[in-house]
């Protein structure tokens, strides 16, 4: 039986490098893991991005500290289906994804009068 | 013939919700599909930061009418693993079963949406008048009729007598008899078929690499299912997910209509195990650490991710519904298409707009 609520722990996740995510996306989807989406959480200096896929049904993820208001590559390049999440989370979050096709401008869910991240404390202002 | 930019809903005859597309259409014929949400977004994750674990149970629960349990399942069920907590083997059971009910009104309510979509009025109502039939055994059991209000952290807050037991297989064998009437009028219909048959197409290869999810991933030939996982009673049911391979509209519509004689199936083995025992045990502490928990809800898996640090409030909910999963297979779909078929298309993923905009 697998575990389908799974706690976050090394064995499910690899704690990585905000340069290193492309390539290891790239690895997963060589291995036959499905993308199935991403989270991302307010830390004190940081924003924490997990990145989730499976595979039969096992959950792996990979887990990123992107520092407030800085970049990380788009993996939609490796999985075209990421560039809908990445959208949100740079919406809510101010996180900025290099090399996103569809790039919303942070105006996926909300107008242009919403000027800064609403999930992000410190309120990023939009660009 | 020039481009022509048309934006389809946020408000449109077909859309039972607002989803907001934006199509290219060249000659008829869709070039290209952009989304745009946020019409009715309204930021539920964030009451997380002022509401205790407690209290968001019940905001879970409004994160969309057709799925409440599963969205409360979902998320008590990551609460639980943070604390280790042990379910009853009874109310896994009965989580098992309020989950197969909103399954099977789930699939009658979009099979008569669909219906609808075709001008079938008729049928529309015939639908939803043994919908009625499930509504009615959820309000019995849970005293709601949508939001059910049955799951808290450590289990659930109801039983369900063996008397309203028998009542719900009887009147599950009246919604199983008139649901099997209305097969060959949706599934073998002339008009039904010209305009599903061979339509958006997804096929098995793009499914899996666009993440689709539920009867549309499981339309195009992959059979997963997180049910599979065994969570609440599922470990010990049989049943393997209903697949078809064609991946087209048709495919879509077969598995949902499938998926109601299959939830049924469940609901009895699992009242034929029913276990006695207790309804839930009580949680002791708060919430430490990270979980991701998923479930299938009617349209697919849902997905929580749950932060605590031990203390009143959570640091973040974040919820992936199945819909959002499946906007990407859909714009992969809609290109090539004709601008007729585009609402057909739509509605084969379910689209539930509130729950994707939680």
């Amino acid at each position: 039986m697998i575990d389908s609520a799974v706690v976050i722990n090394e064995e499910n996740t690899a704690e990585v490098r905000p340069d290193e995510v492309i390539t290891l996306s790239r690895e997963l989807k060589d291995e036959g893991f499905r993308f199935v989406t991403m989270s991302s959480a307010e830390l004190e200096e940081s924003i924490c991005v997990l990145y989730h896929f499976d595979k039969d049904l096992e959950l792996r993820n990979l887990k990123v500290d992107v520092p407030k208001g800085s970049k990380i590559g788009s993996i939609a390049s490796v999985y075209s289906c990421a560039f809908l999440v990445e959208n949100e989370i740079k919406e809510h979050f101010g996180v900025e994804f290099d090399g996103i096709p569809l790039d919303f401008q942070g105006m996926l869910y909300s107008d242009e009068e919403v000027q800064k991240t609403p999930f992000c404390n410190i309120g990023i202002k939009r660009v | 013939m020039a481009k022509t930019v048309l934006p389809f809903g946020p408000q449109h005859p077909v859309l039972p919700e607002p989803l907001h597309l934006t199509l290219t259409i060249e000659d008829e014929i869709v070039k290209e599909a952009i989304p745009k949400l946020g019409y009715v977004h309204r930021g539920l994750e964030k009451l997380a930061e002022i509401r205790d674990h407690n209290q968001m149970i019940y905001i879970v629960e409004r994160v969309c009418g057709i799925c409440s349990c599963l969205h409360a399942l979902c998320y008590c069920q990551g609460i639980e693993s943070l604390m280790g907590l042990e379910v009853p083997s009874r109310a896994k059971y009965l989580r098992t079963i309020w989950s197969e009910m909103h399954r099977i009104h789930s699939h009658l309510l979009w099979l008569g949406l669909f219906a609808d979509a075709f001008g079938f009025e008729s049928l529309f109502m015939q639908f939803w008048r043994i919908r009625e039939r499930v509504m009615d055994l959820q309000e019995e059991t849970a005293g709601n009729r949508v939001i059910l209000s049955v799951n808290q952290v450590g289990g659930v807050r109801r039983d369900i007598s063996a008397e309203s037991a028998q009542w719900i297989l009887d009147t599950l064998k009246t919604v199983e008899k008139e649901t099997l009437q209305l097969k060959s009028t949706i599934l073998d219909d002339y008009t039904v078929k010209l305009r599903t048959v061979g339509k958006g197409v997804l096929t098995k290869e793009k499914a899996y690499e666009l993440g689709a999810a539920g009867p549309t991933l499981r339309a195009s030939g992959i059979a997963q299912d997180m049910r599979q996982t065994g969570y609440a009673a599922y470990s010990e049911l049989d049943f393997a997910p209903v697949v078809e391979t064609d991946g087209d509209c048709y495919a879509r519509t077969t598995v949902r209509f499938n998926e109601i004689f299959q939830a049924i199936d469940l609901i009895r083995q699992a009242f034929s195990k029913l276990p006695e025992g207790e309804l839930a045990v009580k949680p002791k502490g708060l919430p430490t650490g990270e979980v991701v928990s998923r479930v299938e809800q009617p349209r697919g898996e849902c997905l929580y991710y749950i932060r605590g640090a031990g203390k009143k409030f959570l640091e973040r909910v974040r919820i992936r519904t199945p819909t959002f999963a499946n906007i990407p297979p859909l714009l992969d779909m809609l290109p090539g298409c004709d601008l007729a078929d585009v609402p057909v298309l739509i509605l084969t993923i379910d689209p539930c707009i509130s729950c994707t905009e939680r």
